[in-house]
């Protein structure tokens, strides 16, 4: 009898393994998480452009799981800031990202996004990381798109690996860094 | 016939004014008067209702704080009849006045709020004197000399919705308003514009749009910059059509210079300006319509874009913010294969332009969404300052490379497409009609490009070529002078425009001999076109509001600067 149930239990583990593995559950939640990135496009200029085409035919972004794109920051996960941020724009965008539900990741798309680029002017923030934590910076003005796809993959590698975000954690709301 | 023409204004303005004298002056081919600025409104009326000038182009500041009236304000008038034009200049002090000329035309009203947001010039009787392109708790006056250009000031806050000051505005009693915020995070506001409007049910009962959210302060930049460095500030103005705006400036520097760059070079941007207005009409065109719902041809338009990005990166290996264009001619020489990839482009695009037709001119949805929303007459569309296919579209058949040809444009054949009511559907038939006449244009202009230099070879403003600066001790020396002292245009102003994607494209350059632009102002098309917006669209449905934005084309890059 017992010798019988024993059988039975092997069957089922070997049948199991036909279909099905294990891993730890925060292995799975960021194998999940980093293929269904929904990208908030946050385009105010030039790299806004530059990130129509990222989304579109020739480079599509859809390969990597972030067609979805949402303007709703409630519905996404990744803000790409792609384009100038005016000190005008300051409190919008930062708005825009409180109202982001966790996890949320940003990627600051191009030079001006991430340091204010070749405006050293009176009227532009000097990189978006003064209000908002920025995970990936992609250089360029305005970057190509496979330096966008890079960036985006970079970060799905920092979700996958669980890496610590020391930038978001210390990130406080409203306060100039 | 120019010299003339001056001389006509003052024998007029004389016969008009008789007890005061009028300073008239020419300079780089443009006329100027300079008047006193208790007769701006009185000037201006004249020329405008007599018929000769209908049109303001821009009102420009400029700050001399050496002078005891430190500030000029400088009109730039058109004549849509005759395509002549006149600068008006009149001298203000820190703490005067100088009169609105709302009254005459509307389209005044943001062209003196900016000028003001810059320069702190008081234009008496204005409503709406409040912050404008920098934000509400910024302080002082950026453009004038004495205020840094990198001293940021943060902002704090968001404004509520509120509205522009309306004195014959009387709010009224039995209506439940109720107010929407739309922007600037909003998907059909493009990422930077906000509109804030009233309802009363599915209508707009009013509405004000509030800028700023990308000045970026180009004029500034300007100042601070050498000459050629600019440059690629100017790709960022209008940034869909990167190539255009380079033109525009340094036509403009090298026509305040006084040469004229080889016809190689001339054919050269003649290709760049019609492949880059191809693909700015495709822009609005593809947006237009992902905002009133309709994702195909977005996508499949991109398709197109995309093309001429490869040309454009065979040119530079830049796709998007080319800086294409030097002061004197072109950076390089195209390579050898790229006339005839132009040509296989040009052969697609024609498919591509069909398919879009095909798509949307015959389309139910898309009819029922764009005729007859926000029509406007030429007569309005002037007043307002409209130029490009928006003016086109409402029946004024103006086209720069037609009524004041430059480059090659005179000796080209392409037609200049019209509408009739100048609504959104119009707008859309003009821009479709433009792109097959930019097609012609680049056919004709590839099939015989000059022979010669890609650029003149003037040692004091086009850099010798590596070879002479490695290989001769003179290029090496010419070099080095340029680099160093830079390039020097002669004292003096220059308004000088071309025909961009959304219209007229215009610089107001002063120089002081220096290697820096002294002011360098953009009269960008769109500017004009958005002003009327709000009045577009009050009184209108709701949804109208995503079709007139969309049709008008505005890139924010261009508007704020």
């Amino acid at each position: 009898m017992a010798e019988a149930l024993r059988q039975v239990d092997r069957e089922l583990v070997e049948n199991t393994r036909t279909f099905a593995f294990t891993t730890k559950l925060e292995k799975i939640v960021a194998w999940g998480r980093k293929n269904s990135l929904w990208p908030l496009p946050y385009g105010t200029a030039c790299c806004g452009i530059e990130m129509m085409s990222v989304m579109g035919p020739r480079y599509d972004l859809a390969r990597f799981g972030a067609e979805v794109v949402r303007f709703s920051p409630r519905q996404a996960d990744m803000m790409i800031v792609a384009g100038t941020i005016t000190e005008k724009m300051a409190p919008v965008i930062l708005r825009i990202y409180q109202q982001m539900l966790e996890p949320k990741y940003v990627i600051s798309m191009g030079a001006c996004a991430s340091s204010g680029g070749f405006y050293r002017a009176y009227h532009v923030l000097q990189g978006v990381d003064k209000v908002v934590p920025v995970d990936v910076y992609v250089p360029g003005c305005p970057p190509t798109p496979e330096a966008v796809l890079d960036g985006v993959m970079r970060l799905q590698r920092m979700i996958e690996d669980g890496s610590p975000r020391p930038w978001k954690e210390s990130w406080e709301p409203g306060v100039y860094r | 016939m120019k010299g003339d023409a001056l001389e006509s204004i003052r024998s007029d303005l004389k016969a008009q004014f008789p007890t005061v004298n009028f300073d008239y002056t020419k300079q780089n081919g443009a006329d100027i008067v300079h008047i006193p600025k208790e007769y701006v409104v009185l000037v201006l009326k004249h020329l405008k209702h007599s018929g000769k000038f209908d049109f303001l182009m821009s009102v420009a500041g400029a700050d001399y704080p050496e002078r005891a009236k430190r500030f000029d304000v400088v009109y730039e008038l058109f004549s849509t009849r005759t395509s002549e034009r006149l600068r008006v200049k009149t001298q203000v002090a820190e703490n005067e006045e100088v009169p609105t000329v709302i009254h005459l035309w509307r389209g005044a009203d943001w062209l003196e709020r900016e000028t003001w947001d810059m320069y702190g010039i008081k234009f008496a009787g204005h409503p709406n004197l409040r912050r404008f392109l920098v934000h509400h708790q910024f302080k002082g006056f950026p453009l004038r000399k004495d205020y840094p250009a990198d001293q940021q000031q943060h902002c704090t806050e968001s404004l509520p919705v509120h509205f522009d000051v309306d004195p014959t505005y009387v709010q009224p009693a039995d209506k439940d308003l109720v107010p929407l915020n739309i922007g600037p995070s909003h998907p059909a506001t493009h990422g930077t514009l906000r509109v804030m409007v009233q309802l009363d049910g599915e209508r707009v009962h009013r509405a004000t749009v509030e800028m700023g959210y990308l000045h970026r302060c180009f004029e500034k930049m300007a100042e601070t910059h050498p000459y050629n460095q600019v440059i690629p500030y100017t790709d960022r103005l209008n940034y869909c059509s990167a190539p255009m705006n380079n033109v525009g400036y340094c036509k403009a520097v090298e026509k305040l210079l006084g040469v004229e760059v080889p016809p190689k070079a001339q054919a050269i941007r003649v290709v760049l300006c019609e492949l880059s207005r191809i693909i700015d009409h495709l822009v609005c065109i593809g947006a237009n319509a992902v905002d009133l719902g309709a994702l195909t041809g977005f996508f499949h338009l991109f398709t197109y874009r995309e093309k001429v990005y490869s040309l454009f990166e065979q040119l530079c290996g830049a796709r998007l913010t080319v800086s294409l264009t030097r002061v004197g001619g072109m950076a390089s020489n195209p390579p050898d294969d790229w006339y005839k990839n132009v040509m296989q482009f040009v052969k697609e695009m024609r498919v591509g332009v069909d398919e879009l037709d095909m798509l949307l001119t015959e389309n139910k949805i898309w009819i029922q969404r764009t005729r007859d929303v926000g029509k406007i007459s030429g007569q309005e569309a002037i007043e307002w300052g409209y130029t490009g296919p928006c003016l086109r579209a409402a029946g004024i058949g103006l086209d720069l490379r037609k009524s004041s040809p430059y480059y090659m444009y005179n000796q080209l054949d392409f037609d200049v497409p019209v509408g009739t009511t100048g609504d959104v559907y119009d707008r859309y038939l003009v821009r479709v009609a433009e792109m097959r006449e930019s097609l012609k244009i680049i056919e004709q202009v590839c099939k015989n490009i000059p022979e010669g230099d890609f650029t003149i070879r003037d040692r004091n403003i086009v850099l010798p070529d590596k070879k002479e600066v490695y290989g001769n001790i003179e290029g090496l020396m010419n070099h080095f002078m340029l680099v160093i002292k830079g390039l020097r245009p002669p004292v003096g102003e220059i308004y000088d425009s071309t025909e961009a994607a959304n219209g007229e494209l215009g610089f107001y350059l002063v120089s002081d001999n220096s290697a820096r632009p002294y002011r360098l102002k953009a009269r960008a098309p769109c500017f004009s076109i958005y002003q009327s917006f709000s009045h577009q669209i009050t009184g209108g449905l709701l949804a109208d509001v995503i079709s007139i934005l969309g049709s008008m084309n505005v890139i924010a890059g261009e508007l704020e600067r």
